[in-house]
């Protein structure tokens, strides 16, 4: 296990016979990633990519036993139900792809699996990938990363496989990389993701990868002075000319009630003494400085 | 979805929150006989979605029901803030003895809800919680166990009610919460909250925030929103529609980024090589040729954006599916301006191919491309 994922890590995919489950579980299989089950309900007994596929999370655990994480690509509507079912069932990690769904339902079920003591990732994130064991939960383009001693920690998906494929191009390879998502409301949030890095033996600098909205990465900042994170990190922040009070693309990507904007950010970080690149090429910079 | 004061008022009167009687008003001759209906004096509010009404003249006091015409004449097809006024709300006058603040909302931090009470109200929470910080009382709900009594009890007394006036006050914040749920809000917010001369206790103004995402439960604000999108221009509602988020900025130079994060880092790169981006336009994950082309299209003809930048980092989005979406706006709108692509990730041998056949400038670097971008508009 490096952080969530590692070698024992068997996943089943719900959603699995839809166009996006369909295709991203064959790049997950192309990666390595040991895909035991798939589950749609109604579509027992098929095969995809000769992976079986079950009716219910429970039918797929009795038959693979070894499953302990799943990869949600369900549609927004029927997703919190999903997650519920592969929880009940007593998957231990989730990550939930699907975009879209309503706050309040994310609230609810993340509280659930917290209570069953399941992780959720997401939801409306890219998953998570562990280069070192080839594992991969999510939707990630597997060929930028490489394995390393960095971990990453992102709201937005396409910043870190961009930032990861920089990293890579000049010999930095990754412990872990973890797109918690956009939404207002994450499962595992960014300061809980960047503690299991702490944590995490095969991790030696962390980046973090943040936007406009909500005050996650304030709470990094706090807990740095705090001396809870000690290993060498370095932030980037996307956003720095967003307007006010505009929505940009993410649900949590949004400056309110006169919080959230980039600046105090940039400022929470420097405070404490972590870099913050000012594009995405420069992470690496900071990173060859700090490792 | 913002949603208006009277239409905020409506829901959580439906939820048993007694309520100042008042009529929606869209000429000055339905506030002048809402007026009369009424008993003057009354207060005409300007519908806007934009806090801080008052100040910018969008509440004022009308003693007859002629001022009431004159006054509605004045605000109807006016601005307020920026926002047009096509109603306004006819409202009784009331002696007010207390102004407080209430409001519920969800957490990120804690992943619940949070109830926000402040004995003292009528300005923003933002500047009570930083004037007088200890005036303010969170009480965080777990969604899983739901609303308790010993957190109702808490708000009451904090509020500084007990009695007849304590049981007000927890019908409006139940039914504040009730409708916080069924309507799957990001805020209800009653503020102030007045207590009366009379004893009563109503929301003067009422503000709810619905969460798009579950719009489709709510299918009549979902066509009240398509009617009329409030403070999102008709633009950026229509461009959603096709499957994309778009907001305008006052720049040159069009962008379009697949991701919020890349799209807007894409923005801040073209900031920061001395350029000015036109926009926002995130594709969003896993967009089809069809939604490219759109976006495409869109930028193409938008007089205003001298050149399009295009940042696409593949990962459930195929970059051959954005290379099909880019040839077929091309190849129905010409190429009337420079457009230069970066693109990296799924099946990106393919879509390098397609665009190299139409002759697109391509770059391995966002940062080279923004600065190439930035050149081609200043020429």
């Amino acid at each position: 296990m490096t952080v969530l994922v590692g070698g024992d890590t068997r996943a089943i995919v719900q959603g699995i016979t839809g166009r996006e489950g369909t295709f991203h579980t064959g790049r997950m299989l192309e990666y390595g990633t040991r895909i035991v089950a798939g589950v749609t309900p109604g579509r027992g007994g098929a095969e995809v990519h000769g992976i079986p596929v079950y009716d219910s999370v429970e039918e797929a655990l009795s038959s693979h036993p070894d499953a302990n994480a799943s990869v949600v690509f369900v549609p927004a509507r029927f997703a919190p139900d999903a997650v519920y079912e592969a929880v009940d069932a007593g998957i231990r990690l989730v990550v939930v792809i699907t975009e879209h769904i309503p706050v309040h339902e994310t609230i609810r079920f993340v509280r659930y699996a917290r209570y069953r003591g399941a992780t959720v990732i997401g939801p409306n994130c890219p998953g998570i990938i562990a280069p070192g064991p080839r594992v991969k939960l999510g939707i990630m383009p597997g060929h930028v990363y490489a394995p390393g001693p960095v971990g990453v920690v992102s709201r937005s998906g396409t910043l870190s496989y961009e930032i990861a494929y920089h990293m890579t191009s000049r010999g930095i390879g990754q412990s872990v990389v973890i797109g918690i998502g956009g939404d207002p409301v994450p499962g595992l949030d960014l300061l809980e993701a960047v503690e299991l890095l702490e944590g995490d033996a095969d991790t030696r600098a962390i980046v973090i990868i943040g936007e406009i909205g909500g005050d996650a990465e304030e709470r990094v900042a706090a807990a740095i002075a705090e001396g809870r994170v000690k290993k060498p990190v370095v932030a980037y922040i996307a956003g720095r000319t967003a307007p006010p009070g505009k929505r940009m693309g993410h649900a949590g990507a949004i400056i309110s009630m006169g919080t959230g904007d980039a600046a105090s950010k940039v400022k929470a970080f420097e405070r404490v003494g972590v870099p913050v690149a000012s594009t995405p090429s420069e992470v690496v910079k900071l990173l060859e400085v700090v490792l | 979805m913002k949603l208006y004061e009277y239409e905020a008022k409506s829901i959580l009167a439906s939820f048993g929150v007694p309520m100042l009687r008042g009529r929606l008003a869209a000429t000055p001759e339905e506030a002048r006989n809402a007026a009369a209906e009424l008993g003057s004096p009354v207060v005409i509010k300007a519908q806007v979605t934009v806090a801080g009404r008052g100040k910018a003249g969008g509440i004022r006091l009308a003693a007859t029901p002629e001022e009431a015409y004159r006054v509605a004449a004045n605000m109807l097809g006016g601005e307020v803030k920026g926002l047009k006024v096509a109603k306004v709300l006819v409202e009784e006058a009331a002696e007010v003895r207390r102004e407080m603040y209430l409001s519920i909302t969800n957490e990120r931090a804690s992943k619940s809800y949070i109830i926000l009470a402040s004995p003292i109200g009528g300005v923003d929470i933002e500047e009570i919680a930083r004037e007088q910080p200890d005036k303010v009382l969170r009480t965080r709900v777990d969604p899983l166990a739901g609303l308790r009594d010993f957190q109702v009890r808490r708000v009451v007394r904090w509020l500084g009610f007990e009695g007849d006036r304590g049981r007000q006050v927890e019908a409006v914040l139940r039914g504040m919460y009730r409708a916080f749920l069924e309507y799957d809000a990001d805020l209800v917010e009653t503020n102030p909250l007045a207590e009366l001369a009379d004893g009563r206790i109503v929301p003067l103004d009422a503000r709810m925030i619905i969460d798009d995402n579950a719009l489709y439960r709510h299918p009549d604000l979902q066509k009240a929103y398509e009617e009329d999108p409030r403070d999102v221009t008709q633009f950026e509602a229509a461009a959603k529609k096709v499957g994309f988020s778009y907001v305008e900025l006052d720049g040159d130079i069009g962008v379009i980024g697949n991701g919020a994060g890349l799209t807007m880092a894409t923005m801040d790169l073209v900031y920061a090589y001395g350029g000015r981006p036109a926009n926002f336009l995130d594709i969003g994950g896993g967009a089809n040729r069809e939604v490219v082309y759109e976006a495409v299209k869109l930028l193409l003809n938008n007089q205003r954006v001298k050149a399009i930048f295009i940042n696409i980092f593949g990962g459930i989005t195929r970059t051959d599916e954005v290379a099909r979406g880019v040839e077929q706006a091309l190849r129905e709108v010409g190429r009337p301006k420079p457009i230069v692509v970066r693109l990296k990730g799924t099946n990106e041998e393919e879509g390098r191919r397609i665009l190299a056949g139409l002759g697109i400038e391509m770059y391995d670097f966002a940062e080279d491309a923004a600065q190439r971008v930035v050149r081609l508009a200043g020429q």
